[in-house]
């Protein structure tokens, strides 16, 4: 209990021992916290500035998908267009088809036609010179009736 | 219990004086150096002596302090903390905070100086906690394996019982109060703040005749500063280690008093706990509110 020389004792040794936490203790901590506290302040901007580039992409990407609506919904217009369009042509086509074939066949039928009258009144006049032959019970002269049965077989 | 085995041998005031004495090493009125084998003897030796026993657990105190911090400071990461980093940068937090609170002026040198104060004496008041005779009997086995008589091997474990520690402390922050305030306000400047005031006046002649009051109740003031530091530490953990040493005799009258003493020393050692960290706070926020007002150069008050 009594006052002695550890007084100064510790006061050198307290000065050594602040001189030693100054040098090699505070600072490499402190330093340590602030580049820590550094660090979370970064990484917490960061994340700010993630979430609104986030926003944004987010934003663009409801543009982005509502001007390929637009786009696809004009282009199913006009493929739509395009198709009635086809389906018209090909109807004109079809008629056109149609009625020519029409027009040829009727030709036909009358080709035909024509050619079986000419069979017929060729017929009908040997038929006639025939009949006439074995009514008159003599042979009509060819040559001189020839006229007259021709102005028949026309009125057939 | 140890103190049985005392008791029978020593009176309780034996075995409390016994306690109470620092292990000094001086010179005899021979001329001689060696160990005091008595508290009268360690008197007589005068102010060129030491208490190896205090000052060597202060000394090893802040030993461990420094080897803790600087084990830590040494690969520190700005990562995640883990393990004893998380605790050190929870202390150098508090400490930063305080510091940061109370001493709105530049110098590095502050926060250091509160760290180092903060964990050397909470270590140094925590050694309260060991029991009261298990290092003093260790040292004892020691001494007498060494050739010392039982009886004089004295050995205090507390460096915070022992004024010298709590003083030379105090004195050593009144010698950075006193060169601080030089720095900052310069010596006309601090003579200035130990004359003119608390009494002041316009009149010169007035004012003149304030100076000695003045400067009594100023240096009075200053002086206040590291004795009240260091008695008010000293005195807490001399009380406390007090109580202790009674609580231990307790132990060793008889056995109901001895569960009886053991659950005091328990009640005491929870509530200790407390004036450990308190005492230690105490020390630190003064000692930067000292260096605060050391640069303050305001004059008004």
């Amino acid at each position: 209990m009594n006052i002695n020389a550890t007084l100064i004792g510790q006061m050198v040794a307290f000065f050594i021992f602040i001189f030693l936490t100054r040098s090699y203790v505070w600072p490499p901590i402190i330093a340590a916290m602030a580049e820590r506290t550094k660090r979370i302040a970064d990484g917490l901007h960061a994340a700010d500035r993630a979430e609104k580039d986030l926003e944004l992409a987010q934003q663009k990407a409801v543009e982005q998908l509502t001007s390929a609506k637009k786009e696809a919904a004009v282009i199913i217009d006009q493929a739509n267009k395009r198709a009635i369009e086809i389906v018209e042509e090909a109807k004109e086509k079809a008629r056109i088809e149609g009625d020519r074939l029409k027009a040829s066949a009727q030709a036909e039928i009358e080709q035909a036609t024509s050619r079986a009258k000419e069979e017929l009144r060729s017929k009908v006049v040997v038929l006639a010179l025939v009949g006439a032959e074995k009514i008159l019970g003599s042979s009509i002269d060819k040559n001189a009736h020839n006229e007259l049965v021709n102005k028949l077989a026309a009125e057939l | 219990m140890s103190a049985a085995e005392h008791s029978e041998s020593l009176t309780s005031s034996q075995y409390i004086n016994h306690h109470l004495t620092n292990l000094t090493y001086g010179q005899f009125a021979d001329g001689h150096w060696g160990f005091a084998a008595s508290g009268a003897e360690a008197k007589q030796m005068g102010f060129w002596a030491i208490n190896v026993d205090t000052m060597g657990w202060s000394i090893f105190l802040a030993a461990l302090f420094f080897f803790i911090f600087r084990s830590v400071a040494k690969k520190i990461t700005s990562d995640a903390p883990t393990g004893l980093q998380n605790l050190v940068e929870a202390v150098v937090e508090f400490i930063d905070d305080n510091v940061k609170g109370m001493f709105p002026y530049k110098n590095s040198m502050i926060a250091p100086l509160a760290l180092t104060i903060m964990v050397w004496v909470f270590f140094m008041n925590a050694m309260d906690l060991l029991a009261v005779d298990l290092l003093p009997q260790i040292a004892k086995y020691i001494g007498v394996s060494l050739g010392a008589n039982p009886h004089e091997v004295f050995f205090k474990v507390v460096p915070s019982t022992d004024p010298n520690i709590t003083l030379g402390t105090a004195a050593a922050v009144f010698i950075l109060i006193v060169v601080f305030s030089l720095r900052e306000k310069g010596i006309v400047g601090f003579a200035k703040e130990l004359c003119l005031h608390p009494f002041s006046s316009k009149n010169i002649f007035i004012q003149a005749l304030a100076i000695v009051p003045n400067f009594i109740l100023e240096f009075v003031n200053l002086i206040a500063k590291p004795v009240s530091l260091g008695l008010r530490l000293f005195g807490n953990l001399y009380a406390g280690e007090v109580i202790f040493i009674l609580i231990a005799i307790m132990c060793g009258v008889n056995l109901f008093l001895g569960i009886f003493g053991i659950s005091l020393h328990v009640l005491w050692a929870l509530f200790h706990i407390l004036i450990i960290a308190l005492q230690a706070f105490i020390f630190t926020v003064l000692t930067i509110v000292y260096m605060s007002m050391a640069h303050q150069t305001d004059e008004e008050h």
